[in-house]
């Protein structure tokens, strides 16, 4: 019997040291790959933003309208290209993700300091320029909007800031 | 275009016929040429097969029959009938690879006067990215912005040439990004890509455009549902057309990665 617990505890400790072993060695680019798995990150925060948009406010909540009568002729641009970037972007960064992957180089914490960021100032830019200077439409119509404004916008902040602390967490070279 | 009902409520059956008997000699076409290239060669992708089978239903439906009469007078049914045939159709027919069929299928002589054919500079200047999307999106612009719109529901000939123009436009559009058939002097993957955000967004900018601003004599409320039909419709597709390009793009640098070993 002891024979047996033996072979048994020398097959799963070998196991363990070939998996954290393979799972340092599939992590191994990620220092030269540093920049790539921001950018990544960056794209697909941009894209999930814009989708939470679209699914909570458009398409759920009916708080922000399709089109409003205010709206300027470069609201318009502004908004038909966010619209098409951002599906550029969620599927973009899910190749690029996948292609990082690929070259062992990905690098979590710093994929998702790339999410908050891209996140954040996409927030930043729909709350401040579009709802408010290109009038593409209001984060809800027959309120108070300035509540509505300050919460879109401080999430936003705080959103950028998360993200930069993260990336300058993950700056250092050679981790 | 209510105004217009009493003359355009029958789409007279012959001018139906003139779209849609394209469509089925291509689709027999396509089949026939399956059947015997399958003779001498390996069998042909039945996922191509269903492709060039779905593509030209989408095509024919909204030529012929209950939809195409609608389409005529209800501009709900003639969005429909546009992300069918512009958009829906010709991107199920260029993943068909019509053009990889019919070289393997006639013989080689002839296969390769064909492909000396496709290299002609006509093919390559309307298959050029800036090209096939001003033909394609500065189209409906022009259509949807004009006047033109309303003169096309009043003659036929114009409803006919408008309508073979909106599908060819939509396939070269379609090949220019996708690369399915064999393709001459392909263009690079970013100068695509920039290409292609730039098209689907004017696309996206005329839904809300339209919404805005409704066609000539197109009722309100007709223009309103119509425009988000363009608008999300257009983006179920578009989704498609950016995937298979990145697709594309992801599966082409796997070689590179071999090469530019980084040392660790």
């Amino acid at each position: 019997m002891g024979r047996l617990e033996e072979i048994l505890f020398e097959v799963i400790s070998l196991t363990v040291s070939k998996v954290v072993e393979e799972k340092n060695d599939y992590y191994k680019n990620r220092t030269h790959y540093k920049q790539r798995n921001m950018w990544t990150g960056i794209l697909f925060g941009l894209g999930v933003v814009a989708f939470i948009d679209e699914a909570l406010f458009h398409q759920l909540l009916h708080w922000h309208h399709f089109y409003d009568k205010s709206t300027t002729n470069m609201g318009l641009v502004s908004d038909g290209l966010f619209h098409v970037f951002s599906f550029f972007a969620t599927i973009g960064s899910a190749f690029l993700l996948a292609d990082l992957h690929r070259k062992h180089g990905f690098w979590l914490k710093r994929w998702l300091g790339g999410i908050f960021l891209g996140a954040g100032v996409f927030q930043l830019y729909d709350g401040i320029i579009q709802h408010k200077l290109m009038r593409l439409h209001q984060i809800r119509y027959n309120v108070n909007i300035l509540p509505y404004d300050v919460v879109w916008n401080v999430v936003a902040a705080i959103l950028i800031v998360i993200g930069i602390i993260l990336l300058v967490q993950t700056n250092q070279k050679g981790h | 275009m209510h105004s217009h009902d009493a003359h355009t409520q029958n789409f007279p059956i012959i001018m139906q016929l003139l779209l849609a008997v394209p469509f089925l000699i291509t689709l027999i076409a396509y089949i026939v040429a399956v059947i015997l290239s399958n003779r001498h060669k390996k069998q042909w992708s039945y996922f191509r097969t269903i492709c060039w089978i779905f593509g030209n239903l989408c095509a024919m439906i909204t030529v012929i029959g209950p939809l195409a009469s609608l389409m005529h007078h209800h501009f709900v049914a003639h969005m429909i009938g546009h992300l069918l045939f512009g958009m829906l159709a010709p991107l199920l027919m260029a993943l068909a690879a019509p053009i990889t069929l019919l070289l393997r299928t006639v013989p080689v002589n002839m296969a390769r006067t064909l492909s000396h054919i496709l290299k002609n500079p006509y093919f390559r200047f309307v298959r050029n990215p800036i090209i096939a999307s001003i033909l394609n999106v500065g189209g409906l612009w022009l259509l949807y912005t004009t006047p033109l719109f309303d003169i096309m529901h009043n003659n036929l000939l114009l409803y006919v040439l408008i309508h073979i123009h909106i599908f060819l436009a939509g396939y070269v559009f379609t090949i220019a990004f996708i690369y399915i058939d064999p393709t001459p002097h392909p263009d690079s993957y970013i100068f695509r890509s920039l290409i292609l955000l730039i098209a689907l967004a004017a696309h996206s900018i005329l839904s809300k455009y339209i919404y805005a601003f409704p066609p000539q004599h197109v009722p309100v409320e007709q223009a309103e549902l119509g425009a988000m039909i363009m608008y999300y419709g257009g983006d179920a597709i578009e989704i498609i057309l950016v995937f298979l390009l990145f697709y594309q793009w992801f599966k082409s640098t796997r070689k590179s990665i071999r090469l530019n070993r980084i040392p660790v």
